[in-house]
Order: structure tokens, then C-alpha cells, then sequence
């Protein structure tokens, strides 16, 4: 399992006395601050990835920027690996504790700092939910438009270290598309502001590489996001196919028209029952596919474009087309699509969610060929895709309680993760790599683009501290995890040691 | 599905990667600085960089491009207006409307500058829509990130940091872009508003779900741009009054050609939050909403550095010779920089002290 880190393929800190650490960092905190006994230390072992548990010495909930930035120089000075949480919602174990290291929550800061409705900006701390931004926004007619399915619970610095999408990110972007600037420490304790109020701010786009580096590079501790106009109309329509095929060939006239959805959600029949069956949302339960698609504007714009999809869907051979009615029945259409992964808990004990992004057009081969793979592999999966931007969530089912189901669900994982790679695609569209995909990178990624990406670290954080061993694997681990699977007979990584 | 057929450019597509490669890999050998060039376009807007050429022209051509896909990959070499004439042909188009400074701009021109037109404030910048690179970094290595697909967030968005990096962090190769749909309908309105209630108007108006697509003053007029669908843009037209207008004017305004932005000395972009104060730019035409103010001059009035700084904004110039060419960095994030840069050309060979000095 990869929650063990691996002192030889990961990283090596040399271990440092607990008493010492919490005598450091205790003066540097409020009172209660810090964390230290086990009973409460272990709620943080795990984040949105339970399969994975490691623990740290210290939990440090800060409240302050000043707080973080003397922890992060005392972590730097002692040599300890530090890794900072937000809710810990997120699905690829970028939370994980680095085992005896520091773990720095940012849930104190709670707080939104302003709403500009003329600049049309939010200025929030990174602990933050999702979802209270758009609802603060609200009476001034706007949102924010990154919605990940843990909106409710997720915070926006997550958000920013994992450049969440969610459903309507085909037609709004991810976060890095709405964000201005970020404030950040660095492990030195630097306090920099990354990015600006104004457009493409000054030197380089250091605000874009921060945005999705995973916690790798430094702390969030406060972002000014930008805020959209609320649609006047919404509308969904919810198409069946009997053919998995043919709703992917959909997708592409629709996008081939030059009609930009809000959102375009494909489930396939196994997802689409288990949903229907958990949420009542009106699925036709004999089809091999849906489609939704939302489109929303101006409602002249909106009445003329459902009316053009409507007519592509039934023309890439829809056995039904239906438009919801009203706001009621849109809800319940996606409540159907939200509710898909607890659904999964109808058709098997555990369930992995795997995160892959594909060309559209490769959607039909990659479909196939992942049904092929479960099938050797001995396992079920079902798929939830956000189809429009070519994101693949296929589910996989397994019995934890079943000997060796865990191993195969993660070897069939990463199969398909490779198979997204070998299309042109990437082992992740919105999770993150975090601890989860780190041996799947060195499928993606060549040694020296490895090694570029050490050099960026590097240049935030020299002593390679912030939440090691997530994100950018070594060499060392590439060297190991290619051993493990040669292609076409060549030997990946050859000049380095093996171990 | 069929590949999409390509246009050949009169057979004079070349993949020069190798022998880019090459030279890139013989100027770290002798520790030999070199000058990527493209078409020349924008040589105005940087420093000079006294070094050997690298030409990047040879190195064109469209890669793959499938329509339904959205997704145009090019060599950095190819020129600009190719590829929009590709993309229009197929309804299509570059959503950040990069300026066109002269004929022969390229690709990799257009994204290592990082200027984005009119449509900025609607639709997004250079940055939003790179989905991927291929480059050489400092030691002729080629190195990959990002890719073909709208999501993806594996590794650092290094790709995203090419653009705007004027060439100092990496000899873009090719580029991948997200395309968008060319709009069905595009109107122009023109409105009698004097500079800072046209600012207002048009702070309420991008309050509101409406098509605007651009919105432009000449230090006389506000000139509006909407772009949609036939119903959605012809009622917001009616909404927002004013007189109808040529939608190609707007050519001249994305091109920095408009006569309000052209003198004989330099010309000078101001970056500064769209709604906040504009202190003594306040009377100077604009553009993306006010995002960006034009100063047509030799040289922005020395003060005006620290004023747009303190504004939240800042300054970059695009015609002249004038300097400095950049804003100036603080001291902490220059350092920063100058770290980012070492991480990708350890040697400094790759534009040095085109955009500053120190990198």
C-alpha cells in the first residue's frame, strides 16, 4: 500500500524528537493550537482517500499567516516534513500525514474577507468551504463557478492546491481560471502575493504554476477569486442511448456544433441504475447510456441552443430525449448524476474512484478496452464521466473484506490510468496525484521531465520539506515502479541503480 | 474517426526539433547565450538580448488539429494567421485574440509574449487556454508538460508559465490551445459616454449574463462588442443602446492599430484592477473593460511606476525603446524568479535579460 512511505523511493528525513518539535512550535501557537495526544491527532490520519493512513507527531492548526510562516521556518529548521490540509476532502491522498512530520490545518482560517460585487471578486481564507463563496455572492447576482462534487465541504485552499473542476468547468473553467492572486508562505516563511488584481500581472505566471502543485510548493493563506454572473436560464436535458458508443459520438457533434454546455455528464447503464435506484431521479433503467447536458445564458440564447442539441442528440440515434420540465425535475436529473458514487454502495461493498482524462474522440476505444481489463482483472466497474472535457470516472468494485479485492482494484486502477496515458491523455483530470498516482507519473512523464519539475520544486522549497513523497515521484521510485512493467521489452530509467 | 486533414502550407512544414535541439545543445556546450526569434513582431516589447539568433520559423506547421476535439496543436513557427485562417474555416477561432503587431507573427510568439486582446475579461488570456507544450529547456532537452486534454492535472502547470515567459524559460517547440466555437453573430454598438461613466456602464453591464464580448473607450466614445447567438445578442443590443457599429472596426482595436493607441513614440500597456481607482491614467483610452489602460508616449512619466504598482497594477511596453520594458519585480519575488528560471536554464542561455535583467 502507498501509505507507507518508503524511506529509499520516496524521501529520508532524519527522525526528530516529538518532545523537541512541540517544544517549538507550542510558543509559536494559541493556546490549544497544537495538537500532540493520540486520540486526537488520529481524526487527521486519513483524508478523502480512507484506504490510506499515515501518522504525524504534530497536527498545528494556525490562525494566522505570521503563525504559519514561524511553523513553516521552525519545520525548516528542524529538518521535519511538513504537510498542510484543508478540509481533507480530497480523493488522492494529497492530505496524507508525512509519518512523524507536521501537519499544518488551515481550518481556522474561516473567515471571507470581502465581496466586491463591482469588481465582482471574493477575497477569502483558504479554509473557506466551496460553496459558501457562491452562496455569499448570491444576493449580488453571482457565483463562483468551480463546483467539485465536495463542494459542500471543501476548502478553497484545497481548491487551489488541487485546481479543482467539477461539473460545470467545460463552459466556466478550473479554479486556476478563477482565481487573481494568492497570498503564500514559503517554507523560508515568506510571505509572497503570486498573481494580482490586475490581469497577467508582472514577470511570470507563478500564480498559474502554484495553482494544482499539490501543496509541493508552499501555503495558501489567502486568494482573491474572481466571481461570474449568475446564468439568467438554466436549462438539462437528459438523453438515452442503448449503445455506450453511440452517446460518446453525441458528445462529439454536440462539441463539433459549437455548442459550449454548462455542463455534459455521460453515465453508462451500470452507474445509471445504480443512481436511479439510490436517488429516484427518472433514469430510464433499460438504457446503456445517458447524457446530460445542460446549457444555460440568456434565455433567447438558451431556447435556441436546447432546441439544436435536442435535434444533434436524436441524430446521433437518442432512443430518448428529454428536457426537464421544470426546476424541480433539473434537480432531480442531477441529484441522480451527484448522487452516483454513494449509488455504488448498492453494488458493491467498497468502490475506487479512479480519476482518468482522455482526447473525446479516443472515448469509444478507451470504453472497450476498460471493459476488457476489468474483465481480467475480475472486477466490475461502472463509469461516470464529465464527457464534455473528457474526464473519466470509472468506478471500480471490490470487497474490501475479500482477500486480495483491494490489491486488484489498485492494479486494475492504475491499468487504466496507463491507458489513459497511452491515448494522449493523463492518469488525472481533477483528483490530484498526491500519494495515490505517484507511480503512475513516471508513466506520463520522461526522467527529465521528472527531474524538471524537482528543479521547480526546488526553487520554492530547497530542503524538499512540503508534503513529500506526493506529486512528483523520484527517480529512485520511477526506476522501481518501470522495473515492474516493462514496455515492449524496453527497460525504462536503465542507467539507474536497481534495487 | 477519420484525422482531420491537415493543410500542407505549400509543403514548406518542417519539424526542426532535432536540429533545434542541437544548436541548443552546442550554444551549453560553449556556454553561448542565444536569441529566440520568431517572426518580430513583438520585438518591442522586451529588452534586448545581445546574443546568437536562434531562428524559429523553419519549425512550423499544424500538428493535429480535430475540430470536435477543440484542440489545435502547432509548431511555435508557424505563422499566427495560418492558423486563424485554419480555425475560421472550421467555425473556429482563439478565444484571447492575441494582438497582431505586424505580418509574420508566430504561434510561439503569441504565447511565449503572452498578450491577450479584447476578449481578456470575457472569455480569458493567453494562459487559460494552453493546454500543453513541448519544449527544449537550457540543456537542448526536450521536455513535455501538459498535453492535449482540457483537464489535467498531473505534474506542475509548467506549461501554463511558458506563456509570458518571453522565451526565458524554455524554446517553445509546439503548442497545444484550446479553441472555442467562432460566435454565431457579432455586433458592435458605439455610445456616447465620456470616459469614467463609460467605465461604470460597462462595470454594471459585466454584472449582468450578457454577450460582451469587448468593450473599448477611445478616450471619446465606449465601443461595445457583443458575441453569441443571433436571439441572445440582438436583445442585449436593444438593451444596451447606442449606435450600431462596424463589427470589423474591432480588428484595429485588438491590433493596436486604432488611431487612439498610434503616435510616433512608444505605446505602453497598463495593467490595473478593472473597477479600482486609476489615478492619473484615469484620462487615457482603455480597454478590456478598463483592464487595461494605452499610453501612446516615448515613456510612461517616471512616477507612473510607482503609481500603478500602488494602484495594484502594472506596466509593460509594447512599442518603443524606451525603458524599463517590464515592471519592476520586489526584491523577494525577482529572487524567485530568478530561481524558477535557474530551475529550467541553469546556464541562463534562453533570452537572458529579455524581460529583466537578473533572469
Amino acid at each position: 500500500m502507498l501509505d507507507q512511505f518508503d524511506p529509499r523511493l520516496d524521501a529520508d528525513f532524519p527522525a526528530v524528537d516529538p518532545a523537541v518539535l512541540r517544544a517549538r512550535l507550542e510558543p509559536l501557537l494559541p493556546a490549544g493550537g497544537l495538537l500532540t495526544r493520540l486520540e486526537s491527532i488520529r481524526a487527521y490520519e486519513t483524508d478523502g482517500l480512507p484506504a490510506y493512513r499515515a501518522l504525524p507527531a504534530v497536527v498545528a492548526l494556525p490562525e494566522t499567516v505570521e503563525q504559519v510562516a514561524a511553523i513553516l521556518r521552525a519545520c525548516r529548521d528542524l529538518g521535519v516534513p511538513v504537510v498542510a490540509r484543508g478540509a481533507g476532502t480530497g480523493l488522492s491522498g494529497g492530505a496524507l500525514p508525512f509519518p512523524g512530520g507536521v501537519l499544518l490545518v488551515l481550518s481556522k482560517f474561516s473567515r471571507i474577507l470581502g465581496i466586491d460585487p463591482v469588481a465582482m471578486t471574493a477575497r477569502v481564507q483558504p479554509g473557506v468551504r466551496n460553496l459558501a463563496v457562491s452562496e455569499a455572492a448570491a444576493p449580488h447576482g453571482l457565483f463562483y463557478a468551480p463546483d467539485p462534487s465536495s463542494q459542500l465541504a471543501c476548502s478553497i485552499g484545497g481548491n487551489v492546491a488541487e485546481n479543482a473542476g467539477g461539473v460545470h468547468c467545460l463552459k466556466y473553467g478550473l479554479t486556476v481560471h478563477n482565481i487573481l492572486s494568492a497570498q503564500v508562505v514559503t517554507l523560508d516563511g515568506e510571505i509572497l502575493t503570486l498573481g494580482g488584481p490586475a490581469s497577467d500581472a508582472a514577470g511570470y505566471d507563478l500564480m498559474a504554476l502554484f495553482t494544482g502543485s499539490e501543496g509541493l510548493l508552499g501555503v495558501v493563506t489567502e486568494v482573491l477569486l474572481r466571481l461570474q454572473p449568475l446564468p439568467e436560464t438554466t436549462r438539462l436535458i437528459l438523453a438515452a442511448f442503448d449503445d455506450v458508443g453511440r452517446a460518446a459520438e453525441a458528445v462529439a457533434a454536440i462539441m463539433a456544433a459549437g455548442v459550449v454546455p454548462a455542463g455534459l455528464e455521460m453515465m453508462d447503464g451500470p452507474a445509471l441504475r445504480a443512481a436511479e435506484d439510490f436517488a429516484g431521479a427518472g433514469y430510464p433503467r433499460d438504457a446503456a447510456a445517458i447524457l446530460l447536458c445542460e446549457i444555460d445564458g440568456q434565455a433567447e440564447d438558451v431556447a435556441e441552443e436546447i432546441e439544436r442539441v435536442s435535434g444533434l442528440l436524436r441524430a446521433s440515434g437518442a432512443t430518448e430525449v428529454r428536457i426537464a420540465r421544470d426546476e424541480a425535475e433539473r434537480r432531480r436529473f442531477w441529484a441522480g448524476r451527484k448522487g452516483a458514487f454513494p449509488a455504488m454502495g448498492r453494488l458493491a461493498p467498497d468502490y475506487y474512484c479512479i480519476d482518468g482524462a482522455i482526447p473525446r474522440k479516443a472515448l469509444p476505444f478507451v470504453l472497450a478496452e476498460m471493459g476488457r481489463l476489468a474483465e481480467v482483472h475480475g472486477l466490475e466497474v461502472a463509469n461516470v464521466f464529465h464527457a464534455g472535457d473528457g474526464n473519466l470516472h470509472p468506478l471500480i468494485l471490490y470487497d474490501a473484506n475479500r482477500e486480495g479485492d483491494l490489491e486488484k482494484a489498485e492494479a486494475l486502477g492504475g491499468a487504466i490510468l496507463e491507458l489513459c496515458v497511452s491515448v494522449g491523455g493523463s492518469i488525472t483530470g481533477e483528483h490530484g496525484v498526491g500519494r495515490e498516482k505517484i507511480n503512475q507519473m513516471c508513466v506520463q512523464f520522461s526522467p527529465a521531465e521528472v527531474n524538471a519539475f524537482h528543479a521547480l520544486k526546488a526553487a520554492f522549497d530547497p530542503a524538499g520539506l512540503l508534503n513529500p513523497g506526493k506529486a512528483i515521484p523520484t527517480l529512485a521510485r520511477c526506476a522501481e515502479y518501470g522495473g515492474m512493467h516493462v514496455h515492449n521489452g524496453a527497460l525504462p530509467f536503465a542507467h539507474l541503480e536497481r534495487f | 474517426m477519420e484525422p482531420f486533414p491537415l493543410p500542407t502550407s505549400n509543403g514548406s512544414d518542417a519539424d526542426l526539433t532535432a536540429a533545434l535541439a542541437e544548436a541548443l545543445r552546442g550554444a551549453a556546450a560553449d556556454r553561448r547565450p542565444l536569441e529566440i526569434r520568431g517572426g518580430g513582431t513583438h520585438a518591442g516589447m522586451g529588452r534586448p538580448v545581445p546574443a546568437t539568433p536562434l531562428e524559429m520559423t523553419g519549425h512550423r506547421g499544424v500538428v493535429d488539429y480535430d475540430p470536435a476535439e477543440l484542440v489545435l496543436t502547432a509548431r511555435a513557427g508557424t505563422p499566427l494567421s495560418e492558423i486563424e485562417a485554419l480555425l475560421a474555416g472550421n467555425g473556429q477561432m482563439l478565444a484571447f485574440e492575441p494582438p497582431r503587431l505586424g505580418p509574420g507573427g508566430t504561434l510561439g510568439g503569441a504565447v511565449a509574449t503572452g498578450l491577450s486582446g479584447p476578449r481578456r475579461p470575457f472569455t480569458g488570456g493567453v494562459r487559460d487556454f494552453v493546454l500543453g507544450v513541448r519544449i527544449l529547456d537550457g540543456r537542448g532537452e526536450v521536455l513535455r508538460f501538459g498535453g492535449t486534454v482540457f483537464k489535467n492535472v498531473a505534474g506542475f502547470d509548467a506549461f501554463r508559465l511558458m506563456a509570458g515567459a518571453h522565451g526565458t524559460l524554455g524554446v517553445l517547440l509546439d503548442v497545444s490551445l484550446r479553441v472555442v466555437p467562432r460566435p454565431a453573430v457579432e455586433v458592435a454598438r458605439v455610445l456616447d459616454l465620456p470616459s469614467s461613466e463609460a467605465l461604470e456602464r460597462v462595470a454594471d453591464l459585466m454584472r449582468r449574463p450578457l454577450p460582451l464580448s469587448g468593450a473599448f473607450h477611445d478616450g471619446r466614445r465606449l465601443h461595445l462588442r457583443l458575441s453569441g447567438g443571433r436571439a441572445g445578442v440582438e436583445a442585449a443590443a436593444a438593451r444596451i443602446g447606442g449606435e450600431a457599429a462596424d463589427p470589423a472596426a474591432w480588428d484595429a482595436i485588438r491590433d493596436l492599430t486604432h488611431p487612439a493607441l498610434s503616435g510616433p513614440g512608444g505605446l505602453w500597456r497598463i495593467a490595473l484592477p478593472r473597477t479600482g481607482p486609476s489615478g492619473d491614467f484615469a484620462s487615457l483610452p482603455w480597454d478590456q473593460g478598463g483592464g487595461v489602460r494605452w499610453l501612446a508616449a516615448e515613456a510612461p512619466p517616471p512616477e507612473a511606476w510607482a503609481q500603478a504598482a500602488s494602484l495594484g497594477g502594472h506596466i509593460e511596453r509594447i512599442r518603443g525603446a524606451a525603458g524599463p520594458a517590464f515592471q519592476p519585480l520586489s526584491p523577494a519575488l525577482l529572487a524567485l524568479h530568478q530561481r524558477v528560471k535557474a530551475a529550467l536554464d541553469p546556464d541562463g542561455l534562453l533570452n537572458p535579460g529579455r524581460m529583466y535583467a537578473e533572469i
